[in-house]
């Protein structure tokens, strides 16, 4: 790869594209290619993280100034001052206020803000993320490299056990001990599944990964797939993420171009084949036996359990199921080792953990972080504070595996255990930070309307459960709810744990639970008084 | 025998085979788990959770593995924190299994609780009330009364019809999911699935016409609620006002056992009428199944036109005449001097009006004449699959030849369990002319041309010729235990021959023969004719030529004269003809007496299976006023000719048949009603478990033993084969193939099958057409042995190219190989 002096990035999200993103990076390049700066200047297309309104925007490194909105007609003098002159074009700056959380970490290395600690993120952002080159330059492929000519499988599973790995998926299992029992099956024929399907409200961290650095995947997997005995892959994404689809199909090809996938790899005995399956709309197949149904063709619903995937998975296979965010760990880790892993976050979740913030704070976004951060430290540094300083009330965790976060345990250290036994948890990532003007009845009525919507129907509990809750729920946030409705509550809620056949029943009784557990005089008042204290229930008198 | 596991269920010691599910071994030691959508024939999934039990593990040391004790040194157990779904947990040696702790009926109550705000509840107008697995379960577990009282029940329009013969009320629907997996899994008819997901969950139908399976009423039996019913039993009747009577299915040569329910009904003139045949369970035979034509096809019984008196030809017409004055004209004829006697005998008879035809007809030395275009039943007796032998058992081990047959038409239940048998690891060999719906779960597919069945058998006992040929001969040859199953696509009695030659060879010289799930096995179209060739009759090359040289013809249950116009001409040389009938048959419309005899639901008599079972059937209705059973005819006749023909009851001519005939020496009517213990245990009483259809409390009837399970010298005669003279003929070769559905007799008065029937077409190739310049839809003219017909013109690229097919029994006189002439009529141009 040559070197060069500069690097000019343009958004090219949908937002952007309609904006005009296409001619700003036409002109641009017309622009550095009239002043003969084209070898000195490499000019790509990034995909984008989040929401905000300076768009289309031009990131220029290696300042990281950032510049939008940008028009097509500004390109010229943008070329003309900052890549010729040297010179930044203040008028043209994003203001701070516009910045996503990925823009934020932009300037945090500029010294604005407090470092967040980047593995999973590492690359993403930075190179481009089309060029495999650019992926090789920045340590790529250099752990599969590591894994094939020095390690035997065992070794790999070793030292992925010693960097105490732990599932991002949601649920916190043990990396290396799952890639343990896949690998101590006899079987010929085994599987490695990357989890991209990433359908928990508010969650898109693993797209960005898959849209930022789809390379680290492949390389992560392959190691997965050395380290249990598997030769087949399949990474099953979201129907919607079209983007990461496409790069991740891209940098497929472009790995069986290099020889990184395929027969013989790094001419050791191992071959290795990938495949990109798309979702369609179900959230229910991020769960990974209704992912591995819905690979095979069938209706996406979760399968009984046991066996597990680890032995009986895809097409009856031993399989590995890991989330996108897990993967993305595991180079960095053969790379540094498990011990360095351990040296970030906490002793019982070592490593980092990447946020998406969102809800009533000044900066939304994507940041990573170390394990064990305080809920507070998050709101006060990252999302700098909240939003027209009213006070933090409530946050929520992400979808199914995550749940309802009580301001009274804000400096809880964010990681699986000291969750687990506050009687919350992490979820998959997400983090909505709700003000005093959030009313818990609704936000636990929005979250059970989505468990309704998204059960599969499979099993009697969860079809019919969520149904009736959200009809209690709704009738309370009505003024028509009875006391007794509230034991209601507490029985569904019990029930859809007990009973329900997969995890979409078995938590999505928690929203119910979390309210009553920590707000109950809250929502008694909408029954008692008839009155909602945050002012945003309807209370027509209105009953289903 | 698989290993034994050991397991406590509520206090009682099961001993059951390491993998069966907790709610098997439960029902073993008659402990009743309440299931909704496990089904002891389908994989379990665990959708319903109405099967929650707590499951307690022997715990281990987890540094040295031993079991750990409690202080009185019993094994500890340590029980899950949830409750597990009984319908997927497997047993494992030392578990311990509570089904009644407060834990799990607080589970089902609630699930049944959840269940129920879903419901119509409409149960006094439900088809389902009164054996409908919710009402049951409601009752045994569930709460009082619902704590939900939302008025947002799912509405939707009641009973609609998923095609003719099934209607689904989504309302009741409880989405367990069995229909669709029956279909999927059991019947590989992908046709039902679910649409949407959550609460708008919905059993839809993609298929043209809708619900397109033969198998479909078994999915009203499995339904654990009212949400599938059929057209056929729709507000017929409530279960508890039935009677059951048991009999055997009549359409083919399975024997599926089946249960009649019946009722006398004002609305039927205070007549009893039958209501609706359900499945009896006989794992031996249909396991829990029935197929549609089975099902549906019983309304013939009720259709009006049924003969009631003796009729005499009197001056060139048949009048009504005495019992008397009818046995008397046919004595007459009898005694005459020299006669040359014909009794041809269809196989829809019982062995008993098969016996006692044959014992009259022998008396004159008349010819039993068998009335059937297959051959080789004397070989199937011989070398016919051996006893014990059970579709069930055969996997791993088994080679199974399939030749000449479209199984799927021809015997559906047998296609079913050959499937079965294919998945369980069985080699399946299916060769035939065209693809069938076997060929998917074939390792090796043969094809070849019609007429051309024997040589294909030769090369496989050869194995040589082409590539596929020596592979499927290998396997067939490696196997433990072999059998040849074959079928009459696109034979006639020539070909079938030269078949079932070939194919007793190929058994004989692989010795694939008197032992369990060996020999061979025809596809025989009526239900009895094996048990006709038992009983001595015989098909007939040259059945026109016998009919016209004899003096008196004996027809029964056969009408040569409606089925081919030179049958009915040689009919006409006959001097004298006998015919016994229910229906005014073109055959009985040309006798000189017929007599009116009972249908097979208004009498009692034993078929002989395909896989020689013999089965008995009870009088399900009371016969009507007039006729007579055959084999009571046959013995008046007998009796007057100075025989000592039995005619008082079927269970007294049985205890003649079997001091006479081979194999049938242990068959007594009392024997024929022993039961015999069938896995899964099922029972009307829980019918959650495996659905509304009948435990087999009637016998399962007794599989006799051939010639060669009795180590008795066999004489199968000549296997050395004539090579088929080539036709030279000129015209289209057309060549009958059986379809399910077709126009016999017994179909057409059922109604709900009328727009299934098979196409009146001949059935031909894309190419074929071209060449006579015909079009999918167009009527031709056929002209066959001096006949002219008129039938439509269907193409299927599947069928050969160079020969049409036409179904048998389907209002065309076609029953062998032949060539006919055609001609395409133009339609008249509209007025
Ligand atoms: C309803 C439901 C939805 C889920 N959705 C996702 C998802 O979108 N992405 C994901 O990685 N895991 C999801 N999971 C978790 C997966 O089942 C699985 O545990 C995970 O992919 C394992 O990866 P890990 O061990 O790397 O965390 C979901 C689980 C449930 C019950
Ligand atoms: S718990 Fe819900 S999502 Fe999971 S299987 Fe049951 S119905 Fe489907
Ligand atoms: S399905 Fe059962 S419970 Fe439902 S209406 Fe019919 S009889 Fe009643
Ligand atoms: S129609 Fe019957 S068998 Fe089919 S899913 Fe509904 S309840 Fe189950
Ligand atoms: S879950 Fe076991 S019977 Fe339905």
């Amino acid at each position: 790869m040559k070197s060069v002096r500069s690097m000019v990035l343009v958004s090219s999200d949908p937002v952007s594209m309609e904006r005009g993103a296409a001619q700003v990076y036409e002109n641009l390049k017309t622009e550095i290619e009239t002043l003969g700066l084209s070898d000195e200047i490499s000019l790509s297309m990034i995909g984008d993280v989040g929401r905000h309104d300076a768009l289309p925007f031009v990131i220029i490194y290696p300042e990281a100034t950032i510049y939008g909105p940008v028009k097509p007609e500004n390109a010229q003098y943008l070329v003309e001052e900052h890549l010729y002159k040297g010179r930044v074009v203040p008028e043209l700056q994003a203001s701070h206020k516009e910045l996503t959380g990925k823009i934020a970490w932009v300037n945090a290395r500029k010294g604005t803000l407090p470092a967040e600690q980047r593995i999973v993120l590492q690359r993403v952002g930075i190179i481009d993320p089309e060029n495999i080159e650019e992926y090789i330059i920045n340590d790529g492929y250099q752990a599969l490299g590591k894994v094939l000519s020095e390690m035997s499988p065992r070794d790999v599973i070793e030292e992925v056990k010693s960097s105490g790995l732990r599932g991002r998926g949601g649920a916190g299992f043990p990396t290396g001990l799952k890639w343990g029992f896949v690998s101590g099956t006899p079987a010929k024929k085994k599987y490695v599944i990357c989890n991209g399907d990433e359908s928990e409200p508010g969650t898109f961290k693993d797209r960005l990964i898959l849209e930022g650095d789809p390379h680290s995947i492949i390389e992560a997997m392959s190691i997965a797939a050395y380290a249990v005995g598997a030769n087949e892959g399949f990474i099953y994404i979201r129907g919607e993420y079209l983007l990461a689809q496409e790069r991740l199909k891209k940098a497929i090809k472009q790995a069986y171009d290099y020889g990184i996938l395929g027969e013989k790899i790094f001419g050791s005995d191992f071959n290795f084949d990938i495949h990109v399956h798309s979702g369609a709309g179900a959230y229910i197949c991020g769960e990974e036996t209704a992912l591995i149904e819905s690979i095979e063709g069938k209706r996406g619903e979760p399968r009984a359990r046991p066996p597990y995937p680890t032995t009986h998975g895809l097409w009856g296979k031993p399989t590995l199921v890991n989330n996108v965010e897990t993967l993305a760990n595991i180079p960095a880790i053969l790379r540094n080792g498990g011990k360095w892993y351990r040296s970030f976050g906490t002793p019982s979740s070592p490593g980092t953990k990447v946020y998406t913030i969102l809800g009533n704070v000044n900066v939304t976004g994507l940041i990573e972080v170390p394990m064990g951060i305080t809920l507070r430290e998050v709101i006060a540094i990252y999302a700098k504070g909240m939003k027209r300083d009213v006070s933090f009330k409530v946050a929520q965790t992400g979808g199914s595996s995550g749940s309802i976060i009580p301001a009274s345990l804000q400096d809880t250290p964010m990681d699986f255990d000291s969750f687990q036994n506050a009687g919350v948890s992490l979820g998959s990532g997400a983090l909505l930070i709700c003000d005093e003007n959030t009313c818990v009845l609704d936000l636990a009525k929005v979250l059970q309307n989505f468990f309704k919507k998204e059960s599969c129907g499979k099993c009697n509990p969860c079809r019919i459960g969520n149904e009736r809750a959200y009809q209690i729920l709704e009738n309370i946030s009505q003024g028509t709810g009875t006391m007794q409705d509230l034991d209601d509550l507490a029985m569904i809620s019990k029930n859809l744990f007990e009973l329900s056949n997969c995890g979409l029943g078995q938590t999505a009784g928690s929203p119910i639970r979390d309210i009553l557990n920590h707000y109950r005089a809250e929502v008694e008042a909408h029954i008692r008084l008839k009155v909602c204290p945050s002012g945003v229930c309807p209370m027509s008198g209105k009953r289903l | 025998m698989a290993d034994m596991v050991t397991l406590k269920i509520d206090q009682q010691i099961v001993t059951v085979p390491a993998g069966t599910l907790i709610v098997n071994a439960a029902r073993k030691a008659g402990i009743n788990i309440p299931v909704f959508c496990y089904h002891p024939k389908m994989e379990p999934v665990g959708m319903c959770r109405m099967c929650l039990v707590e499951v307690g593990y022997p715990q281990r040391d987890r540094v040295t593995g031993e079991l750990v004790k409690n202080e009185d040194g019993t094994t500890k157990i340590s029980f899950a924190p949830k409750l597990e779904t009984g319908c997927t947990t497997p047993v494992v040696e030392g578990m311990e299994v509570r089904t009644t702790t407060e834990k799990s009926n607080e589970g089902r109550k609630a699930i049944l609780e959840f269940i129920l705000t879903s419901h119509p509840l409409d149960c006094p107008i439900c088809d389902k009330g009164g054996e409908c697995a919710l009402q049951d379960l409601t009752m045994l577990h569930g709460p009082g009364k619902s704590r939900f009282i939302y008025d947002d029940k799912k509405l939707f329009a009641k009973h609609v019809p998923l095609g003719e013969m099934i209607l689904l009320d989504r309302e009741r629907c409880i989405q367990c999911g069995l229909c669709v997996r029956f279909q999927h899994e059991v019947v590989d008819d992908p046709v039902l699935h679910f649409y949407q997901r959550g609460r708008s969950l919905e059993i839809r139908t993609y298929s043209e016409p809708g619900f397109d399976s033969i198998f479909s009423g078994n999915t009203t039996d499995i339904c654990p609620v009212g949400a599938l019913t059929t057209v056929d039993f729709h507000f017929a009747a409530r279960p508890w006002e039935m009677e059951r009577d048991p009999s055997i299915c009549a359409h083919c040569a399975v024997g599926c056992n089946l249960i009649y329910n019946i009722r006398r009904e004002a609305k039927s003139g205070g007549k009893t009428v039958i209501k609706r045949a359900m499945p009896r369970q006989n794992e031996f035979v249909n396991e829990l199944w029935l197929c549609d034509k089975g099902r549906l096809g019983y309304h013939y019984v009720a259709a009006a036109e049924r003969l009631t008196q003796p009729l005499l030809r009197k001056d060139e017409k048949l009048v009504p005449v005495s019992w008397e004055e009818a046995y008397q004209r046919v004595e007459d004829k009898l005694r005459a001097e020299q006669v040359r006697l014909v009794t041809l005998a269809g196989g829809r008879l019982t062995n008993e009006d098969l016996f006692n035809f044959h014992q009259l007809n022998q008396s004159q030395n008349g010819k039993a004449v068998l009335y059937s275009q297959m051959a080789g039943g004397d070989l199937t007796a011989q070398i016919g699959l051996g006893k014990g032998s059970n579709f069930s058992d055969m996997g791993k081990g088994t080679a199974i030849l399939v030749v000449a047959s479209d199984l799927h038409e021809e015997a559906p239940l047998w296609w079913l369990r050959v499937k079965q048998a294919a998945q369980r690891g069985a080699i399946l060999i299916v060769a035939n002319a065209r693809p069938t719906r076997l060929d998917k779960f074939a390792n090796h597919v043969l094809r070849y041309e019609y007429g051309q069945e024997a040589a294909t058998i030769n090369a496989l006992l050869d194995g040589k010729g082409k590539d596929e040929f020596t592979q499927a001969a290998k396997a067939f040859s490696e196997a433990e235990n072999g059998l040849v199953i074959y079928g009459s696509d696109g034979l006639g009695l020539n070909g079938s021959e030269q078949l079932v030659k070939a194919c007793a060879k190929l058994l004989v010289e692989r010795g694939y023969y008197g032992k369990p799930n060996n020999g061979l096995l025809a596809v025989w179209d009526k239900p009895n004719i094996q048990g006709a060739w038992d009983m001595g009759f015989h098909p007939d090359r040259n059945l026109k030529g016998t009919l016209r040289e004899a003096d008196v013809a004996m027809i029964a249950a056969a009408d040569p004269a409606g089925d081919n116009p030179i049958l009915a001409q040689a009919l006409e040389e006959t001097d004298f003809v006998i015919v016994f009938e229910m229906f005014m048959t073109e055959t009985a419309k040309m006798a000189d007496v017929v007599f009116p005899v009972q249908a097979q639901i208004e009498r009692e008599g034993t078929y002989t299976s395909g896989e020689r079972r013999v089965q008995r059937f009870d009088i399900v209705l009371p016969h009507i006023e007039g006729p007579k059973s055959d084999y009571q005819i046959a013995a008046q006749l007998g009796r007057l000719m100075g025989l000592s023909t039995e005619d008082r009851s079927p269970v007294l001519v049985m205890n003649k048949i079997n001091e006479k005939v081979k194999g049938y020496q242990e068959i007594t009517y009392s024997r024929l009603a022993e039961r015999a213990e069938q896995w899964p245990l099922i029972s009307r009483a829980d019918s959650y478990y495996a659905g509304t259809g009948y435990e087999n409390e009637y016998g399962v009837g007794i599989q006799i033993s051939s010639s060669a399970d009795r180590g008795e010298e066999l004489s199968l005669g000549t296997l050395i084969l004539v090579e088929p003279q080539e036709e030279v003929a000129t015209g289209i070769k057309v060549v009958p193939v059986t379809a399910l559905y077709d126009r016999g007799q017994l179909i057409q008065p059922s109604q709900i099958l009328a727009k299934r029937l098979t196409p009146q077409v001949l059935l031909m190739h894309p190419v074929l057409s071209k060449k006579y310049q015909l079009q999918d839809g167009d009527q031709i003219k056929v002209k066959v042995a001096g006949n002219e017909i008129v039938s439509g013109v269907k193409l299927d690229a599947d069928v050969p190219q160079d020969v049409a097919l036409v179904a048998r029994s389907n209002g065309f006189p076609i029953s062998s190989p032949v060539f006919v002439q055609i001609q395409r009529l133009v339609p008249e141009p509209e007025a």
